[in-house]
């Protein structure tokens, strides 16, 4: 036991090491930028003394590492500054778009990751069969279409032709759960049919290769029925690698997310990040980048410990 | 309910399976082609037979074919396989399933990759039994203790609550024997059991197979390659060769008069002609190990304080089980691993520890050959290059001349010309051995280290490396620092042997020192483990006191005291674990570590 | 030249319309000033004209020819893409190899280098980097490299170390040879096939992503024509039913399609291959 803590709490001293590196990249991007970021986004045309008072507004005249601990302690303590374009409170932005992109984001998984489990140990028990050949080249041409391809055929078909499903999400917190459901149902299509294609294969790839080991075999001579050779011979063995798919993917979702978000107006933390971006409104970006990236990491570190945690290997040392 | 079966099933004289005109195909990269072509086989009940032949000779398709199994990638095509009346190839998946594991069970090479590593051993034991409905859990359990019990496995009652990474190889091995044994059987399949296991392990399993099958009167299809293991168990041996039966006969006739040349030639392959050492007048040391100390990484010592001297124009031959030390040995020679303490002078030079501090002509001097011939040749490189890229690198030949020396070193590997442009795919597995010889002498090396250079290949391709190699040393007065694991390999080719046992020198001397008495506690025990080719060698030694004490048990590295204490016969209490054997040189030359004398040995040998 | 076209007829259709289509958009990116009706950047008539004999596809927002910025899309965005999957091959590949051949401490520092960025989503990382710097190509393109560098790094190392363990290559540093003649001769010629795959997959990812930039309004930048932005400038017609706004992103998805394809019957037929030996 004392074995397997100690390999837990390096994962998660690494996990927060590379939080610290994230942290350190995303605030220190900014002086990797000719002259300064209060010139470069002004622009040419401004004068001396509005760069100045912006200046001291980003807190640029204050050197880089304090500008940092600033920023970490505010990221730390849910303040995390102000909005350059329109002066608010940048947790107060997020807040509300957090939870609605972890809205979307989760239900979009609800659906894909049992759909992708299923479809993925299907293909892979009757792998080669017509079943596998024709879920295998919708997959490849699902994963090969960009979002908004998908999104727009969604919104074409289902909002615009049959009109059973609005084609622009317009959600907020007053709407009982079966009406945001309901108006966030094309979004989630979307990213499930990108996200189960991804997923799916990756099961089936695994399974595959975890069929092929002597064990299996020897489960078969030994006249163990199908059913309880993937139920108690393989799902055990199977459990740490498809771990790391769902998650793999979940953060593929989380990615996916920012381009949905704008083609279904959808009010989430994706589409805030875009905006941001094009304002070029960096405090937020910078925060809003930091949220995803820490999701991201938290995912893949939870695998990471699944797949510790179940190996038996792992947990009964020689 | 089992009984009732057993009852049931027709008389004893009826065979319990027969296999009439079997043919299976696998596919390959040009379609299906047929692997076994046309086999007949019959067993009695409590009959066993062995099924031997080199790889390629589909006698592990036809043991599995015997549960109607077929690998992926394989098909049975023709032929009968009738079990107890059943006819396998027409039941159903669900009859047949129904017969494994209960009348008809397996044992794999690999324990290691056969046992599901995410459950228990005991509840893998207990699986069959109770999935097909004929024990309880408890009772199949309690059926599994008193069955490791009998089997002598260490801590019974426990052992089989451990999981499969707990278990040592030859435990582990034992315990599938036993598995399969789980709801009695009337047929068990052995797939070379033994083949990835150390001698002295292997004793251990074949103890426990023949404990199992003979003593309970179960038939039992037997699988290998070596001829002397089977022939400890088989009634009947049946010879194959590339999916063809070669001869069929008692295994004591198979043994003293095979009908056919093919069969002799296994026979002769395993067959120990020693090689007669030459006097070589004023003998020159080529290489000194000095109290080579060596370990990778933050890890234990691998070889501890070991000292070898090679003479010029001889061989050395490097003898060990596996965590012997013996491949972290050539490691070191060559440079990969820099030694913790020692050193190592060869021409009487010191050679440097790491290898990018050694000179190009130091280089050029030392060459090596392994154990997989596989993966020793780039598959993307024409054997041309394979060998050209030595003599322009080291001696700057080009053009017409690395040409003409190409096709003389194929010739003295005994390879046409034509082969020069070959790649390594369309190799045997002998001939890219040769090749990797032929790379080797191309740097016109005084010394080459051969690691396990026969181990891969067949019985009688290794016979023909090992001659090879030997005329090349008598031609070119090449040295050899020749690693095995193997006594009769070692037996045919050295000069002088170096026995180590977890990574310190126990024995070393000239080949008849070593190999005759006064023995060493472990090379007694090493040298009885090795099979030999007669009926009732397995039983022999099983009684002796070597095998009493020293088998079944793990080799550890310790820090202080003779680490084979725990397992020596002539062990003495307290002293052998507490201090360090001295190390002790006859007249002769001769050194072994151990705290009894030379007489004392003397005598003990007579046992 | 015979044993080539022997294993392309052998191929599964799939992988032959794959081909197919890579093909075509090939030669109409090389030859679009020859095929396209009107210039890139002429603005004809007013916006957003329907299908007609004069613009086929239609006007956009500008009253520029759909058709013809299609065509020059092609041209503008696989040149970018292919531009940026060669050098993050480069990048990558050759630090992976280094990594793989040379092992220890060098390995150590690479591989850790790596795993933070890909430890952050690449489109927000690229975003980031869009917002401090602006949406200038040069940055976009030194942008996406690195990060694409860092997953061909990923691959080339793991497979170069496959190869690295191999006897050969053993023997090879035993003879003494340079490291540049190990990775050359050695590692790369056992490795092209699955880097081969990867580079199908890699300019996949990186066309999609460039697409998706683009879409978002934060890669290429107009006037130059480009898939992405056209499906972001046309997308209000898709609420009319105008199915426009599907025919540039349907260009990417069929590129994308194709060249998985291919890359499928590669992967399955150099593993088939591995099966056998």
């Amino acid at each position: 036991m004392q074995h397997i803590l100690k390999i837990i709490a390096q994962r998660l001293a690494l996990g927060l090491l590379t939080l610290f590196a994230i942290s350190l990249i995303i605030t220190f991007g900014v002086e990797l930028l000719p002259g300064d970021l209060a010139q470069a986004i002004l622009g040419q045309g401004a004068t001396p003394e509005t760069v100045r008072v912006f200046r001291l507004e980003l807190g640029l005249d204050k050197p880089p590492y304090l500008r940092y601990l600033d920023w970490l302690g505010g990221m730390a303590t849910g303040d995390m500054g102000v909005s350059l374009s329109n002066k608010r409170q940048i947790s107060e932005l997020i807040g509300m778009r957090l939870s609605n992109t972890l809205f979307l984001g989760g239900f979009a998984a609800l659906i894909a990751i049992p759909l992708a489990l299923t479809l993925g140990i299907l293909a892979a028990l009757y792998r080669n069969s017509l079943f596998d050949r024709t879920i295998n080249t919708v997959t490849i041409t699902s994963i090969s279409f960009p979002e908004f391809f998908i999104a727009y055929v969604l919104i074409l078909f289902f909002a615009i032709n049959l009109g059973w499903f609005p084609g622009i999400s317009n959600i907020s917190s007053e709407l009982s759960l079966g009406d945001r459901l309901y108006r966030t149902l094309l979004p989630a299509a979307t990213l499930t049919l990108v996200c189960v294609a991804h997923m799916m294969r990756m099961t089936r790839a695994s399974i595959i290769n975890l069929l092929a080991s002597p064990y299996i075999e020897m489960a078969r001579l030994k006249g163990i029925k199908p059913m309880r050779i993937i139920m108690r011979h393989a799902l055990p063995n199977a459990l740490a690698p498809i771990v790391n798919v769902i998650a793999l993917n979940l953060a593929y979702l989380v990615v996916g997310v920012v381009i949905v978000e704008v083609v279904f107006v959808y009010p989430g933390l994706g589409q805030l990040l875009v905006d941001s971006v094009s304002k070029r409104d960096v405090p937020v970006v910078q925060a809003c980048s930091m949220i995803f990236a820490s999701v991201y990491i938290l995912l893949n570190l939870f695998a990471d410990i699944v797949s510790i945690i179940t190996n038996p290997r792992l947990l009964y040392p020689r | 309910m089992l009984v009732d079966m057993k009852d049931n099933s027709g008389s004893e004289s009826e065979p319990l399976l027969q296999m009439k005109g079997l043919r299976i195909e696998g596919l390959s990269e040009n379609g299906w082609q047929e692997i076994v072509c046309g086999i007949d086989l019959q067993l009695k009940r409590g009959e066993i037979i062995g099924l031997i032949g080199e790889s390629g000779a589909g006698k592990s398709t036809i043991g599995l074919a015997a549960m109607g199994y077929a690998r992926d990638g394989c098909r049975i095509t023709e032929g009968d396989i009738i079990f107890d009346g059943i006819e396998l190839r027409t039941a159903s998946e669900e009859e047949k399933r129904k017969l494994r594991g209960t009348r008809i069970s397996y044992v794999a090479q690999s324990a290691a990759a056969a046992f599901n590593p995410a459950h228990r051993l005991l509840e893998q034991f207990a699986e069959v039994p109770v999935a097909h409905k004929i024990l309880s859990l408890s009772k199949a359990k309690e059926k599994g203790r008193a069955l490791y019990r009998s089997l002598d496995l260490p801590d019974p009652e426990n052992i089989g609550e451990r999981w499969p990474h707990q278990v040592s190889g030859g435990q582990l091995q034992r315990m599938m024997v036993a598995m399969a044994m789980s709801c009695e059987p009337d047929l068990i399949i052995f797939d070379e059991p033994t083949t990835a296991l150390d001698v002295t392990t292997q004793i251990e399993v074949l103890k426990t197979i023949k404990e199992i099958v003979i003593d309970r009167n179960v038939a039992a299809i037997y699988v290998t390659h070596d001829l002397a293991v089977v022939a400890q168990m088989a009634d009947h041996l049946m010879v194959l060769r590339h999916g063809n039966l070669i001869e069929v006969n008692s295994t004591g006739q198979i043994l003293k008069s095979p009908k056919q040349e093919y069969t002799q030639n296994l026979l002769d392959a395993r067959s120990r002609n020693e090689k007669i050492t030459a006097q070589i007048p004023n003998p020159k040391t080529l290489l000194s190990i000095e109290s080579v100390t060596a370990g990778y990484g933050k890890g234990p010592d691998i070889l501890q304080d070991v000292s070898i001297l090679v003479e010029k124009g001889r061989t050395v031959a490097v003898v060990g089980e596996s965590g012997s030390g013996k491949s972290t040995l050539a490691r070191v020679v060559t440079g990969l691993l820099p030694a913790r303490f020692g050193g190592i002078h060869f021409r009487g030079e010191p050679l440097p520890d790491k290898l990018n501090h050694r000179e190009k002509q130091q280089l050029q001097k030392v060459q090596m050959i392994s154990q997989l011939p596989d993966i020793a040749l780039n598959p993307r490189q024409r054997v041309r290059d394979i060998i050209g890229r030595p003599l322009s690198f080291y001696l700057g030949l080009k053009g017409k001349e690395k040409e003409q020396r190409i096709n003389e070193l194929l010739q003295q590997i005994e390879l046409p010309q034509s082969f020069i442009d070959r790649l390594p795919s369309e190799l045997s597995g002998g001939e890219k051995q040769r090749i990797c010889i032929a790379r080797a002498l191309a740097a016109e090396p005084e010394l080459i280290i051969c690691d396990e250079v026969t181990s891969a290949l067949d019985s009688i391709v290794a016979k023909a490396i090992l001659n090879l190699l030997q005329r090349l040393q008598n031609e070119l007065g090449v040295t050899y620092l020749f690693i095995s694991h193997d006594l009769d390999t070692v037996a045919n080719i050295a000069d002088q042997v170096v026995v180590l046992y977890a990574g310190r020198v126990a024995e070393q001397g000239s080949k008849s020192a070593v190999f005759q008495p006064p023995f060493h506690p472990y090379t007694r025990l090493l040298l009885s483990s090795v099979p030999e080719m007669r009926q009732g060698w397995l039983e022999e030694t099983l009684s002796t006191r070597e095998a009493k004490a020293g088998i079944a048990r793990e080799v550890k590295i310790t820090e202080q005291g003779c680490p084979f204490a725990e397992r020596c016969p002539i062990a003495i209490e307290d002293v052998c674990v507490a201090s360090r054997p001295p190390l002790q040189t006859t007249t002769s030359g001769h050194v072994y570590a151990c705290q009894h004398s030379i007489e004392v040995l003397l005598r003990e040998s007579q046992y | 030249m015979n044993n080539m076209f022997k294993t392309l007829s052998s191929a599964p259709l799939s992988a032959k319309f794959g081909m197919i289509v890579i093909f075509t958009y090939l030669v109409v990116a090389v030859f679009a000033p020859l095929i396209a009706p009107y210039g890139e950047r002429e603005i004809l008539g007013r916006a957003y004209e329907l299908w007609s004999s004069e613009y086929p596809l239609g006007t956009d927002n500008l009253g520029r020819d759909m058709l013809s910025r299609l065509i020059y899309g092609a041209r503008n965005t696989l040149g970018l893409t292919l531009t940026i999957t060669v050098l993050a091959f480069l990048l990558g590949g050759i630090l992976g190899m280094i990594a793989a051949a040379l092992g220890g401490w060098v390995d150590q520092i690479l591989s850790r280098i790596v795993d933070v960025f890909m430890a952050i989503p690449s489109l927000i990382f690229a975003l980031l980097i869009l917002s401090i710097f602006g949406t200038s190509m040069p940055y976009l393109i030194a942008t996406i490299v690195v990060l694409d560098a860092t997953r061909v790094f990923r691959i080339a190392r793991a497979t170069a170390m496959n190869v690295a363990v191999m006897d050969y290559v053993e023997v090879a540093r035993l003879r003494g040879e340079k490291l540049g003649w190990v990775i050359r001769k050695e590692i790369l010629p056992n490795i092209t096939a699955p880097l081969l795959a990867e580079f199908g997959l890699r300019f996949c990812f990186v066309f999609l992503f460039i697409s998706a930039l683009s879409f978002l309004g934060l890669g290429i930048q107009p006037p130059t024509a480009d898939w992405g932005s056209m499906v972001r400038d046309s997308s209000t017609l898709i609420s009319y039913g105008d199915v426009t706004p599907l025919i540039p992103a349907g260009a990417i998805a069929l590129l994308t399609v194709a060249v998985n394809f291919v890359v499928d019957w590669m992967l399955h037929r150099s593993s088939g291959l591995k099966d056998v030996s």
